[in-house]
């Protein structure tokens, strides 16, 4: 059983078709990058496999299942799009509101509950962080806080949507490591979303690249080649390795820090 | 010497204000981590027309103002995200309010209590008026109670209690009800005009003083009702309005709340990981 198997799947976001036709399938605690220029269909992907979005073709299975909806094996970091930075409230209570917030009720957290945002919190070395706002923490020490909230319910398949993204490259490294670390101390299969492949070569074991509705899967040196990337891309593609670093080009414009640029 | 609770009128006015400060206080509070500040002031301005309304045809202001604001608060709950137009609310606002002023051109012997619509009139509620507002105070209490739990998730990780099965939609849409209510209590205090000095000020100030979330909302219920009561008093001896004291005091509050916030340097965040 596979931590997430595409067979032949479409899917489409705001009635444009962002996927045709996929399939892949990712290992059981393998750690996964997951490239694409913006609206590639990252972030749709990522909600199909949580089961918000519906194929409209093949099938998606997930640990074994079809995707649904409040599935705890699953963990997720959504892109940070409110300004977490404004909230005045602990890292603690900022993890405890996603264990078991789907029910109804006062958010008095249960002795279990308690137990289970500590544990979160010390998988990714953010304990002594805990009691501080999430005002007074740096965007490195909010990115754990938000990793720690993403590991609540003990998921066996964590889906990272953008996490260096505003980071400096320090700090990227940091963030990428710990994922890397916490995935597998636990098991967890990573599926982890960037906009540049450059900061994952250290930590991925594979890449699934997406664009131009079709998806590429493999090793670093597989997927991230010029005739693989031209079909991706559309037009001609030139992948120049240097120093250890990867630049992908449309003829003279590097296409990664591109993307880049424009999502901040 | 007489003292400030030998009048009947002053004991109305402080249950009121206990009433409406604990519901104001909670309730706000989750307006402020939501960022839905605007809100409040919104549904108020669109009771207006509602509360001169219900007075043109014959029916209590309070009905008429509470039924247009739970109407308004559905109608923003299912917009959700698209109700956050400046140009679209700002035009629902000053109609609401237009609609008001022609409702009072109609009904001239209502204008004497349009100052108290707009202004508040909290020296001039009634026992029975402080009945309907403890039992609609704890039906938005309780009403909360079992809400806060997804709400809280919600307003803090949107997208994640969406993936955690939490049903967003409803849960926005039960809360602006919620705020609804509670800005109609609020009317009756500080009135259509000034209900942010009731529902944002405390909620905000008690949200820069703590740091978790059980303490945030039990601060913020408290700073509102002590506001409310400290202006009842200033009021009484000065003999100017309540509401004034209260805007007055929640800008105080809020301005002094940022100075001993407990906001570090912010100079270290970025060296820091």
């Amino acid at each position: 059983m596979s931590a997430v198997a595409f067979d032949r799947v479409t899917l489409s976001y705001g009635g444009r078709r962002v996927l045709s036709d996929v399939s892949f399938s990712i290992a059981q605690g393998a750690f996964v990058g997951l490239l694409g220029a913006n609206g590639a269909g990252k972030t749709t992907m990522l909600r199909a496999i949580l089961g918000l979005v519906r194929p409209e073709g093949g099938a998606i299975s997930v640990l074994g299942r079809p995707p649904s909806r409040g599935n705890p094996s699953i963990g997720y970091m959504p892109q940070a799009r409110r300004a977490l930075a404004d909230i005045g409230i602990s890292g603690l209570d900022f993890v405890l509101s996603a264990a078991g917030g789907h029910r109804w009720g006062w958010p008095a957290p249960s002795a279990a509950e308690k137990e289970a945002a500590w544990k979160a919190l010390e998988e990714v070395g953010a304990a002594d962080l805990a009691r501080r706002p999430l005002t007074q923490l740096s965007g490195g020490e909010r990115q754990r806080i938000l990793i720690a909230q993403s590991l609540i319910g003990d998921p066996k398949l964590l889906l990272l949507d953008e996490p260096l993204i505003s980071l400096d490259a320090a700090h990227q490294r940091t963030i990428i490591d710990l994922v890397h670390d916490v995935g597998e101390r636990l098991g967890i299969a990573v599926l982890f979303c960037s906009h540049e492949i450059n900061p994952l070569l250290r930590a991925v074991d594979r890449v699934l690249y997406l664009g131009n509705g079709k998806a590429a899967i493999g090793s670093v040196d597989e997927v991230i080649s010029g005739p693989v990337l031209s079909k991706l891309y559309g037009t001609h593609i030139n992948v120049v390795r240097v120093a250890g670093r990867i630049f992908v080009m449309a003829d003279d414009v590097e296409l990664e820090s591109g993307a880049h640029v424009h999502d901040l | 010497m007489s003292t400030i609770f030998d009048y009947e009128f002053m004991r109305n006015a402080f249950y009121a204000c206990t009433i409406v400060g604990i519901v104001a206080g909670a309730v706000g509070y989750f307006i402020v981590l939501r960022g839905q500040t605007f809100a409040g002031h919104a549904l108020a301005h669109v009771g207006f027309p509602g509360a001169t309304g219900a007075g043109l045809i014959g029916l209590s202001p309070f009905f008429g103002l509470t039924v247009f604001t739970i109407a308004a608060g559905i109608g923003i709950g299912l917009l959700g995200e698209r109700a956050h137009r400046d140009v679209a609310i700002g035009i629902v606002l000053t109609l609401s309010l237009g609609l008001g002023l022609l409702f009072l051109h109609f009904y001239t012997a209502f204008a004497s209590q349009a100052t108290n619509v707009l202004f508040g009139n909290v020296l001039g509620i009634s026992l029975r008026t402080v009945i309907v507002l403890a039992v609609l105070g704890a039906a938005i209490l309780v009403a909360l109670v079992a809400i806060a739990r997804p709400l809280l998730f919600a307003s803090l990780q949107p997208e994640l209690a969406e993936a955690r099965g939490v049903p967003l939609n409803l849960v926005s849409t039960l809360f602006m009800v919620l705020v609804a209510v509670a800005t109609a209590e609020a009317v009756q205090i500080v009135g259509v005009l000034l209900v942010f000095a009731l529902m944002v000020a405390p909620a905000a100030t008690s949200l820069r003083l703590t740091r978790g979330v059980l303490a945030g909302i039990g601060v913020s219920m408290a700073l509102a009702v002590v506001t409310a009561w400290i202006s009842l008093s200033l009021a009484f001896l000065t003999d100017w309005p309540t509401s004034f004291w209260i805007t007055a005091l929640g800008a105080v509050g809020y301005l002094a709340s940022g100075l001993v916030q407990q906001s570090p340097s912010r100079r270290d965040l970025v060296s820091k990981a």
